[in-house]
């Protein structure tokens, strides 16, 4: 009787360990999986508030504040109105930040978000900021590639500046284009390293590619 | 065992918590994120500002509610089973982004605010401007379109009664030497210029001394990076170098330009003859250290030199000349310190120190271009004339700024201004004579920004004034209000009184004189978007204590302050950027109606550098295929009054003649030309520029001027019909990205 009493609160008190991590992953992958359609439903707003509050409870976890971060980038992208761009991008300055801080330092990801929030607010006034901002968007892409070579997203970013630069400019739908096709294998080929880190990114590249045609 | 597991493994009760959020005025946030602190648990508002969510959490927990720009919200709430529902009234934070702006009067070209109409690079493309602030400051309501004489003439005042600061002090020689007939430029580069307010009216308590209008420029920070510049046209040289610092806490730099006309000069005819053609010199440095997270010291000097000599029609006779020659050394520094002082204290101070040295002299010359001494009749003895004038000039200024609770802020400071000017006259027959004007004027002032909500802001001044010179005191009261009336729109008004004591060139005076004031009354209505600008201002200003000048011993010399006088107007702006693809356009209306008696008018009249229609058209296009921009404006302005006044046998002055000009209009073209525009990481940035002022080559006539018998009329017209301009400007930025990724890594 003792010894399966012992054996019950063991396993009690570990699948309490377990649960709180489980919830942490369940949470997680929950939300994960929802970032790919918020672009249509247009729900990047809510999910980003649910990886705030996941961030804020565990207070020790990078991932929840990097996809805060970049849903708060995605949702500023998709809203018309460029008056609040400034704000977003703010907010997902403080969210990125936060990660980095919980991380000790940058990482190849996190570079490729810090380049998206420059390109953010780029978009607010391309002809007066594209002097300030281009630079920080390119330096950042350009980071992320040197931190880890493998990460097909600066591929992809740097791929999507081309296609929406003039051609006059060097870019252009015909320069995208073997960029968008570099990244698809290394969409296929990356190993990230769990199953909540960022994997996101082949179905727009796809897309984007439909469109170099 | 079984009830064991069963107890375990039995679900939390779960309790529902939703409501609706809304604005203190009943409007549905959308967007906003509820949670129980410290758990996953929590919900984001839909577009009708409602929320529902359930939560595990059980006792007593925080629940917390926050939105961008809004104050966060919490209330402990028990969590017990029982359902909560709770309807949450956010508050709106005072912040930038969202509180009404205080425009009454002015117009302001920064990159930063969200009041702002132009943009610096606005500045320095429009096509009449030619790189010149005031040029392009005179395609915006307010300005007249004066090009015989430099300055800034607004809403029926003088050039004199608008004046010009940088980095918070004056700057007494904002433009070259004036020469007769002329309107000189600005001497300083618009690209050192970070800010521009151009303030029509109203402007803040802290300046003064100007009747009309004041010129507010900010000079840049820190550059981006290390750069060299070239400017290579075909009427000047310029290169520079700027140096950042490794550790991107301070930079310095400097510049050099020589100025020849010669070349300009043969390819398009003059109208004067110029025997000594404009040479210029400008040399400048400066240098920027961050002295902590929050504070900078600036410094900006400059010295130039100009020397030009040209010959025009004598108006009195048949067949001489007047030769007219100037030599110029200026020199001017500018030291300012901004620094943040804890406890919400800010102190924000300048100083600068300047001397001119103007060496003029006038010839009577006749057709062979020999000097003639004639002293009969007694005026053209006069022709024959030399002055040198040496300028000393000290200006220094202190704000203490406090932030109160939001963006309320209180600031006082106070501001001193030294000149000294020395003129040594030669006349005709040798005889010498000096002068010298000095004067201390020593301001204190006081202001308090009051934001209530972010729908009403009010700004309350006060400025009190001592001038050595007129051993008098005044002191004048500054007050806006600004209104929110919609999300894009607001209502503002501006109230003050302005005081300025008398033009030097009118000193000394034998009389005891009192400060001239002008009282300004502002109405504006503004409506902003991203691409879109509307703005209407309706104004009053009333003039007394206008200076009235007279002939004292051979000299023009002020009398007393017997003048008065009043403007009143309307204006418009419509700026552009959507409507049409790549195209930025932005028109300007002026409607003035003015009179006043100065000087030596014998009445009160309009002025003659007042005109009563004033309307400008500015066209820029960038097309992308071709990097190029192109830039249009026109400016069209109903004719200006002009007259003949002198005094006559007894004395008094009179109006022996008068009339209007016809209308004056102007098309100004300009081409930039960017080739490496694009590339992100280019280190090199190459504009090319071409431009044309008058390409309809109209014959615009600015005013006549009277020979001494009224018998002779002439016209005070361009120099030259038009005016080209081609040049290349080349940036060679050091790139850094470099020195970012390895002290990254």
């Amino acid at each position: 009787m003792k010894k399966t009493l012992l054996l019950l609160v063991i396993i009690s008190s570990s699948n309490f360990l377990f649960a709180q991590s489980d919830k942490y992953v369940a949470a997680m992958k929950k939300n994960i999986s929802q970032i790919d359609s918020s672009i249509q439903k247009g729900n990047a707003a809510e999910l980003a508030n649910n990886f705030e509050r996941i961030g804020d409870a565990e207070k020790n976890q990078w991932l929840p504040y990097y996809y805060a971060s970049y849903c708060n980038v995605v949702k500023g992208f998709i809203d018309p109105d460029k008056t609040k761009s400034d704000a977003t991008a703010d907010k997902a300055e403080q969210l990125i930040t936060k990660a980095e801080e919980i991380l000790g330092k940058e990482n190849s990801e996190t570079d490729v978000i810090k380049s998206m929030i420059a390109s953010l607010r780029m978009m607010v006034d391309p002809q007066t900021r594209w002097q300030q901002y281009g630079p920080i968007s390119s330096q950042n892409i350009e980071k992320a590639k040197e931190l880890d070579p493998t990460n097909p997203r600066p591929i992809y970013l740097e791929a999507q500046a081309k296609f929406y630069t003039p051609e006059s400019f060097g870019g252009g739908k015909a320069v995208a284009k073997p960029l968008f096709e570099k990244a698809i294998p290394m969409f296929d080929a990356f190993k990230p390293e769990s199953e909540l880190h960022p994997t996101w990114g082949k179905a727009t590249t796809e897309y984007f590619l439909s469109q170099c045609n | 065992m079984i009830a064991f597991l069963i107890i375990y493994s039995a679900t939390h009760a779960q309790v529902n918590i939703s409501g609706k959020i809304t604005n203190t005025k009943n409007k549905p946030l959308a967007g906003v994120s509820i949670s129980i602190k410290d758990s996953y648990d929590g919900a984001t508002s839909d577009s009708t500002g409602n929320f529902s969510f359930y939560t595990d959490e059980k006792g007593e927990h925080t629940l917390e509610v926050t939105a961008t720009g809004y104050r966060p919200f919490e209330q402990i709430v028990n969590l017990n089973g029982t359902p909560i529902k709770q309807n949450i009234s956010l508050k709106e934070l005072v912040t930038e982004l969202n509180a009404v702006v205080i425009t009454a009067g002015s117009f302001e070209a920064s990159d930063q605010k969200k009041t702002t109409v132009l943009s610096p690079l606005d500045i320095v493309t429009t096509a009449s401007a030619n790189a010149d602030i005031t040029g392009a400051i005179k395609t915006l309501p307010g300005s007249q379109q004066v090009g015989e004489s430099e300055g800034l003439f607004v809403r029926g005042g003088t050039a004199s009664e608008s004046k010009t600061f940088i980095d918070g002090t004056l700057v007494n020689n904002f433009y070259y030497t004036s020469e007769p007939g002329l309107a000189t430029r600005g001497r300083f580069n618009p690209f050192l210029f970070k800010g521009t307010i151009f303030s029509a009216g109203g402007y803040s308590a802290l300046y003064g001394q100007a009747l009309s209008s004041a010129l507010i420029l900010e000079s840049i920070d820190l550059p981006e990076r290390s750069s060299a510049d070239l400017g290579i046209s075909y009427l000047a040289l310029n290169g520079g170098l700027q140096h950042l610092a490794k550790n991107k806490k301070s930079s310095w730099g400097f510049t050099y330009a020589y100025t020849d006309l010669w070349l300009a000069f043969k390819l398009i005819n003059q109208k004067p003859d110029y025997y000594t053609i404009p040479v210029l010199h400008n040399a400048d440095a400066n240098f920027r250290i961050k002295t902590s997270k929050t504070g900078m010291i600036k410094y900006y000097g400059t010295l130039s030199t100009t020397r030009v000599g040209f010959r025009y029609a004598d108006i009195d006779s048949v067949g001489m000349k007047d030769a007219f020659s100037l030599y110029n050394i200026n020199m001017y520094h500018n030291l300012s310190w901004k620094e943040r002082l804890g406890n919400g204290l800010k102190m924000i101070s300048g100083f600068s120190y300047s001397t001119n040295k103007d060496d003029i002299s006038n010839e009577l010359q006749n057709g062979d271009n020999q000097k003639q001494l004639i002293t009969n009749p007694v005026l053209f003895s006069f022709k024959n004339f030399g002055v040198v004038t040496h300028g000393n000039y000290v200006n220094a200024k202190v704000v203490i700024e406090k932030r109160l609770k939001g963006l309320s802020a209180i600031r006082f400071g106070s501001e001193y201004n030294h000149s000294r000017e020395k003129s040594d006259f030669t006349l005709f027959n040798g005889t010498k004579a000096a002068e010298i004007i000095k004067e201390n004027l020593l301001s204190g002032f006081a202001e308090a920004d009051i934001y209530l909500t972010n729908d009403v802001a009010a700004k309350l001044g006060a400025r009190a004034e001592h001038s050595q010179l007129l051993d008098k005191w005044n002191i004048a009261p500054r007050i806006s209000l600004a209104y929110k009336l919609a999300d894009n729109s607001q209502a503002s008004f501006a109230y003050g009184i302005f005081y300025q004591g008398p033009e030097r060139k009118y000193l000394p005076s034998y009389s005891k004189l009192n400060y001239a004031k002008a009282t300004h009354y502002i109405l504006q209505y503004q409506k902003l978007t991203n691409s879109r600008t509307f703005r209407t201002e309706i104004f009053y200003k009333k003039y007394d204590d206008l200076f009235k000048t007279s002939l004292t011993y051979g000299r023009e010399a002020v009398v007393d302050n017997n003048g008065y006088g009043d403007a009143k107007g309307i204006e418009f702006f419509w700026r552009d950027k959507k409507t049409i693809k790549n195209v930025d356009y932005w028109i300007s209306y002026s409607y003035l109606d003015t009179k006043r008696d100065f000087l030596t008018y014998p009445t009160s009249i309009e002025p003659p550098f007042a005109a009563k229609h004033t309307a400008s058209l500015v066209i820029k296009k960038f097309v992308t295929k071709l990097k190029t921009q192109f830039n249009g404006s026109y400016t069209y302005a109903t004719g200006r009054p002009y007259y003949n006044i002198r005094p006559d046998n007894t004395n008094t002055y009179k109006i022996f003649d008068k009339g209007r000009t016809k209308d004056y209009n102007s098309l100004g073209f300009s081409i930039n030309y960017l080739p490496g525009i694009g590339k992100p990481n280019a280190t090199r940035f190459t504009v090319f520029v071409f431009s044309i002022t008058n390409v309809f080559g109209s014959n615009n006539i600015y005013s006549y001027n009277y020979s001494y018998d009224g018998r002779n009329k002439q016209p005070v017209t361009p120099p030259s019909r038009r005016f080209y301009f081609l040049g290349c400007f080349i940036s060679f930025g050091i790139d850094r990205s470099d020195d970012v990724i390895n002290n990254n890594l």
